[in-house]
């Protein structure tokens, strides 16, 4: 048997590593991606001080703290039994407002977007936000960096950090927000809307207005038919901050809706023995191992996952625009691993619209931004982080001192999709040991798709990951080595 | 950004184990970031660039003008990295609370890899796991053989690994200091090495809420920020509220307490004080009246006034641990 190795640079910690095994035919038997990092939140988060917590644990990822620290703060929430005041609900939700248009045009622009931009077979050294601006003038990358520069500025202001916010309490938020500043984010959440609809015109042009392009994002290799999981508003519209877990079966029937407390009911998870990671899985349906369909339990969540789980968007531009995805890929749900370049997009343009309209709530600077608390107990809060649902659930002691905490961050959620998405694009570009040079474009792709921060597990997400093939005989005899 | 001579200066980026933040840090200079490439060129940056290992390796010592180091050492990887990157740079910066003190990851340092891997694969709520089944260094699976790296049990800083010639503190490094860090070495103008690239001020001499004649101040009792709602024009510490920023060096405009937060120490010691946990607890024993008027309080009173201070180690250590005199938990055999 033959042994494919893509490791980004030798075995850096924090990178993961792709190994594909051949069969005698020279075809894609398996492939394994592993993640070769740990860091034991969980245990060391043991015996800290509860309201710690939301500054603690936005230490996981800090491609995505805010994620991290709301679901820490709303933990709090229910840990404490404290309802917090409406416009700390509001300025809450305008601060992951700003992190969803910073991280989601991070990924799109820096990261991901460039394949389609610039091009899936163009040269590695042109597919980044410098190719971007190469390709779409000097002006649009300005553009680019001042958007995500804004959503940055959104979250600074709420929460005194743009990386690592401090402002997350049980009950609240620490501080109301002051006119002038809410006068500013008005004004930078309006050009926001403006920039994503210009931003989906040029997705709009360049790559459905390319045949070729939809035909890869329609292709087996990139398909998987799986459950999808979001949190939804009342109305079953995509919602970040707030509401119940909804999860639809792979024909886009409503599977299971519950409330965050219930999650134990219904997600389980799976230890492997060649990874850090654990592979979580739907309890009900059950491990079925890396396979896709209904009897499955393997599930995907992130933009696409958001949008399939959804009935729609709660506004109107973005409402708009997930019509015509669905209409344009062929009704819902979709399985298109690639669409979820398009879903983060109009994902932005939610977040962008949603901004204004709660920076134009009156209740925005209203001074009643925080309850105290209750007893110390237990909680459990999700959010939706810019790759998926956040799970973080708190046992406390009668002090308020932490004495468990389970975490299932996004990404690890898509974990066994993803290696399935690996292997799947592999097969179909690894014939009879041949081994095409446009695998490594592909592979990537495919996994690039789901933006997998595994800084949550490791940190590849940032940039450009490089990738070195290496190709193992039956003896292990390296026979080629393909590197960028 | 002016660079006095023609040639332009070689950089570095690198990452242990961190959470990204630093890097992101670094594209939040946004449109300077243009400025930079004018007097630099980027020679190594993992995140972002295609160099490998292999090419840093072929680098002649000293290749790499200035090399900024984030995250914390943790593995052997971690450690062959900060090394090699050591031989092959002229300046090195530890970059960040982690390479500089430990960082919030190296709270790790209270616990050990088999607690953390009980705690994640066996006692874990979500997982099942009747097998007992637990990650391993190698392992066949039905088509061959794969490799994890080990994961260790302590955490380590730049400095404890190699030597360092600069630190940026912060969790991450406010985008000034991180602009101010660049501009110091485009003008070729770098302190004597050892130095922290920060001002030579406390966190509380940046603060709006200082008050003038701090050293009269006296609190009664503590109070955890989630059960007051404090006055927000008063000192936080007045209010009863452990704030770090007596203890902590500034360059970050005391932001988390501009809303209202104490504190946390991200910044590390103050100037010409190495031991941040330490001046935190010793101010406070004078805040409490516990040094000055001694006489005043029985032992009972002691105990009862410190029995309010929750988990002094994660308060008062939270980004410190590995590089303070505490380091880990003692490993029992």
């Amino acid at each position: 048997m033959r042994e494919v190795t893509i490791n980004p640079i030798t075995r850096l910690e924090g990178h993961g590593k792709i190994t594909i095994f051949l069969n005698e035919q020279g075809n894609v038997e398996n492939a394994y991606l592993q993640i070769p990092e740990l860091r034991g939140f969980e245990r060391f988060c043991v015996g800290r001080k509860a309201e710690d917590m939301p500054q603690l644990t936005s230490r996981i990822c800090g491609v995505c703290p805010v994620a991290h620290h709301m679901a820490g703060t709303k933990t709090l929430d229910a840990a404490f039994n404290v309802e917090p005041p409406s416009a700390a609900k509001k300025l809450r939700e305008l601060m992951y407002c700003g992190y969803v248009i910073e991280d989601h045009t991070l990924h799109f622009f820096y990261l991901g977007g460039p394949d389609f931009i610039v091009g899936p077979d163009a040269p590695p050294e042109k597919r980044n936000i410098l190719g971007i601006i190469e390709k779409a003038g000097l002006e649009v990358g300005k553009e680019i960096i001042k958007h995500r520069a804004y959503g940055q500025r959104i979250v600074e202001i709420i929460g005194g950090k743009a990386i690592h916010p401090a402002c997350g309490l049980p009950g609240g938020i620490s501080k109301p927000l002051r006119e002038e500043d809410r006068q500013e984010i008005e004004k930078m959440a309006t050009s926001c809307v403006d920039f994503v609809k210009r931003s989906l015109k040029l997705f709009h042009d360049i790559v459905l207005g390319n045949e070729n392009y939809v035909e890869m994002i329609k292709s087996d290799a990139y398909t998987l038919k799986t459950y999808y999981m979001g949190l939804v508003d009342e109305d079953n519209n995509v919602n970040f901050y707030d509401g119940k877990v909804r999860v639809v079966d792979p024909n886009g029937n409503e599977f299971l809706k519950f409330a965050p407390k219930d999650y134990l009911n219904h997600i389980n998870e799976r230890v492997e023995e060649w990874t850090y990671v654990k592979m979580p899985y739907l309890k009900k349906v059950g491990w079925k191992g890396f396979v896709d369909g209904s009897d499955s339990g393997v599930y995907r969540v992130g933009p696409l996952g958001r949008l399939n789980a959804a009935d729609g968007m709660a506004t109107p531009s973005a409402q708009e625009e997930y019509e015509i995805m669905y209409k344009t890929l062929g009704g819902k749900p979709v399985h298109s691993t690639l669409a979820f370049h398009w879903a983060r997009l109009i994902e932005i343009l939610y977040a962008a619209e949603r901004a204004v309209e709660l920076s134009k709530d009156p209740e925005i600077t209203s001074k009643e931004v925080r309850n105290l608390p209750g007893k110390p107990g237990e909680g459990v809060g999700i959010v939706e982080a810019a790759r998926g649902t956040l799970i973080h659930h708190y046992v406390l002691d009668e002090d308020a001192l932490i004495k468990n905490v389970n975490l299932i961050v996004a990404t690890t959620n898509n974990y066994p999709a993803i290696c399935m998405s690996i292997r799947d694009a592999a097969k179909g570009l690894i014939h009879s040991g041949k081994v095409s040079e446009a695998l490594l474009n592909r592979v990537e792709m495919a996994f690039r798709a789901y933006d997998p921060c595994f800084a949550c597990a490791s940190h590849f997400a940032i940039g450009q990951m490089p990738l070195t093939f290496e190709i193992y005989n039956h003896e292990k005899k390296l026979l080629e080595r393909l590197q960028r | 950004m002016i660079r006095m001579t023609k040639e332009k200066l070689k950089f570095a980026f690198y990452w242990a184990a961190s959470c990204g933040g630093c890097e992101i840090s670094v594209l939040d200079i946004n449109e300077k970031i243009l400025e930079i490439v004018q007097v630099a060129d980027i020679v190594f940056w993992p995140v972002a660039m295609d160099i490998k290992y292999k090419d840093v390796e072929n680098m002649p010592d000293k290749h790499i003008d200035v090399c900024f180091f984030n995250g914390a050492v943790r593995t052997e990887e971690n450690e062959k990295m900060a090394k090699l990157l050591r031989k092959k740079s002229k300046t090195l910066i530890a970059y960040g609370s982690c390479s500089y003190m430990g960082g919030i990851p190296g709270l790790a340092n209270v616990t050990n890899r088999r607690e953390v891997f009980e705690e994640v694969y066996l006692k874990n709520v979500s997982t099942v796991n009747p097998n007992g089944v637990a990650p391993k260094t190698r392992v066949k699976v039905k088509e061959g053989e794969l490799e994890l790296p080990e994961f260790y049990d302590t955490v380590k800083t730049l400095a404890q690994t190699v030597n360092v010639d600069y630190y940026v503190p912060g969790c991450p490094p406010p985008v000034e200091l991180t602009i101010n860090a660049l501009e110091t070495i485009a003008k070729d103008e770098l302190p004597p090495k050892g130095s922290v690239l920060a001002p030579l001020k406390s966190v509380c001499d940046e603060c709006p809420l200082n008050p003038l004649k701090k050293e009269k101040m006296q609190i009664p009792e503590i109070h955890r920020i989630y059960e007051i709602i404090p006055d927000p024009n008063k000192c936080l510490l007045e209010q009863g509220i452990i704030c770090m920023g007596p203890a902590t060096r500034g360059g970050c405009g005391a932001r988390c307490i501009k809303v209202g937060m104490p504190c946390t120490g991200c910044g590390g010691p103050c100037p010409n004080s190495s031991a941040q946990g330490a001046a935190m607890m010793s101010a406070l024993a004078s805040l409490l009246g516990l040094e000055e008027e001694k006489q005043k309080y029985t032992e009972a009173d002691v105990e009862k006034l410190i029995a309010q201070i929750k988990d002094p180690l994660g308060t008062f250590y939270m980004y410190s641990l590995p590089s303070s005199i505490l380091r880990r938990k003692v490993m029992k055999k």
